[in-house]
């Protein structure tokens, strides 16, 4: 079974419109590093220049944040769900 | 007054800039948008005296805040009292101690006020008719009656669990109140799905760029209030730790724009232990913020498990050399009643907080006893009576008799004579 990346609305227009896409690899970094290849252009808009998982993203991994996993090291597996969601300002 | 001293919004993480819209989050890195200034235009055009002449209110700094025009809502919203707290010093064994009482502030009793007559004032620049807000109970208390003030339809969104006299506070004035089965979290989040389905301007999410504008008022006037000096100490309650960074932003633009001597100054951070993100990172050491799902707190109006602004808030206590600290609902009641019983100001539960917190920042020595010390009080504690009340006494109730009441003053002296 395909490992889950699902992709918010402001990042479609990167993934062709999908709101999900199929992931490859067995950590964050190679997921983001293919999603990268398969969708150029993605890549910054997730990562900053240092390589880090920009501030205002956060990526899950079965619903865990992986900044309090591993960070780009979390493993995945298949079957894996992964979201990205952009923080909420507010309050 | 038909003014350019506000540019643009401008991405805090990239610095990519904005037309002043009502949009909130930078398209690229999703980073928050704030308000940038000309700053050289308001140096030239800004100074004590202009600001000494205009009405009291937090309007007198009007080139600092982000609208194009004169201001249309919440004309006489700020300049609260800048108390000199003599007692509360005394209790807390400091030398100059004040306390900015925004529980007085116009019209509904706290700081969020300033935010709203901000967001409101460019709401209306903007188009909007109909205005809204995610709340912990002040802001909504605050949209709703400004909104009504200016002919404005609202929608207030509040957790279900809120004080009765929060809500209250709002249904008074006519709004759409509307209780969510959730935390504030999880209003938010509802909040942000609502703005860009409906296109209403919401102050805290997209007007957020011009809501957050409106707490510098608060430090401005601490700055004026002192004789045009930054306090060396401000004690800040943090929620999404959106307070904290602007009245540092209003002390570092109150130098920037001439119209005070550069000082050190540190901003310390004030949360409940129930829900105490910002603090927890503080004292870690670290700026990744941990959410927390469950907040658990009488301090419901400092219940943001996932603050916006925890990040940049942390990182100006560390800069300025500031603490965070974290109190019990004990601690918080406690403090109410020192505030209360010292000064005779009744803040509502995050007021408490503060208190509390500046109690042990001070017995800690992060807070040093010979340093003019500010605390932020925000909200009135009217509208949290009933976390006090059960650690009240009640009144002592007697016949309109002149004998009961003998009785009962004997009874209290233990015997002395009573004295006129």
């Amino acid at each position: 079974m395909p490992i889950l990346v699902s992709i918010p609305t402001p990042l479609r227009g990167l993934t062709k419109n999908l709101d999900t896409v199929n992931g490859t690899g067995s950590t964050i970094e190679e997921i983001l590093a293919n999603l990268e290849k398969e969708y150029p252009g993605i890549g910054e808009r997730l990562v900053d220049e240092e390589g880090r998982i920009r501030r205002f993203v956060n990526i899950y991994v079965n619903g865990e944040d992986v900044r309090f996993l591993q960070d780009k090291a979390t493993p995945v597996k298949d079957n894996d769900e992964i979201s990205i969601v952009p923080a909420i300002a507010g309050g | 007054m038909a003014t350019e001293f506000f540019s643009h919004l401008k991405c805090r993480e990239c610095g990519r800039l904005y037309p002043k819209k009502a949009i909130h989050v930078c398209e690229f890195d999703f980073g928050p948008l704030e308000a940038d200034y000309d700053y050289n235009l308001i140096r030239s055009q800004i100074s004590r005296a202009r600001i000494e002449s205009r009405p009291q209110s937090m309007w007198r700094y009007r080139e600092l805040l982000p609208i194009d025009g004169d201001p249309t809502v919440g004309l006489q919203v700020g300049f609260t009292p800048l108390v000199k707290a003599r007692q509360l010093a005394q209790a807390l064994g400091v030398k100059e101690l004040y306390v900015k009482n925004d529980t007085v502030n116009y019209p509904t009793l706290s700081f969020k006020d300033r935010v709203v007559s901000v967001a409101l004032s460019r709401a209306r620049e903007l188009g909007f008719k109909i205005v809204a807000c995610a709340s912990t109970g002040n802001l909504a208390n605050s949209v709703a009656a400004n909104a009504a003030a200016s002919g404005l339809k609202s929608y207030v969104l509040i957790p279900a669990d809120l004080e009765a006299s929060k809500v209250l506070n709002s249904l008074v004035y006519g709004t759409n109140v509307i209780g969510i089965h959730g935390a504030y979290d999880q209003v938010n989040r509802l909040c942000s799905e609502i703005a860009g389905k409906y296109g209403w301007g919401f102050v805290n999410v997209n007007l957020r760029p011009y809501y957050a504008e409106g707490s510098k008022t608060m430090g401005y006037e601490i700055i004026e209030q002192l004789g045009w000096k930054i306090p060396a100490h401000t004690v800040v309650p943090m929620a999404s730790g959106s307070l904290l960074t602007k009245i540092c932003k209003s002390y570092q633009e109150a130098v920037r724009v001439g119209l005070v001597e550069e000082s050190h100054f540190s901003i310390h951070g004030a949360q409940a232990t129930g829900c105490n993100p910002i603090a927890l990172a503080h004292k870690a050491g670290t700026d990744l913020i941990k959410p927390q799902p469950k907040p658990n707190t009488i301090a419901k109006s400092l219940a943001i498990g996932t603050p916006a602004d925890g990040y940049y808030a942390v990182n100006v206590m560390r800069k300025t050399g500031g603490s965070a600290e974290d109190v019990s609902d004990a601690e918080i009641i406690e403090g109410i009643k020192l505030l209360a019983e010292t000064e005779g100001i009744f803040a509502e539960t995050a007021g408490g907080v503060t208190t509390a917190c500046a109690r042990k920042l001070i017995e800690a020595g992060k807070i040093p006893r010979d340093e003019p010390i500010v605390l932020c009080i925000t909200g009135n504690g009217l509208k949290t009576a009933e976390a006090v009340q059960p650690h009240l006494p009640s009144p002592r109730l007697i016949k309109p008799s002149l004998r009961e009441f003998d009785q009962l003053v004997a009874a209290e002296l233990q015997g002395s004579p009573a004295t006129v």
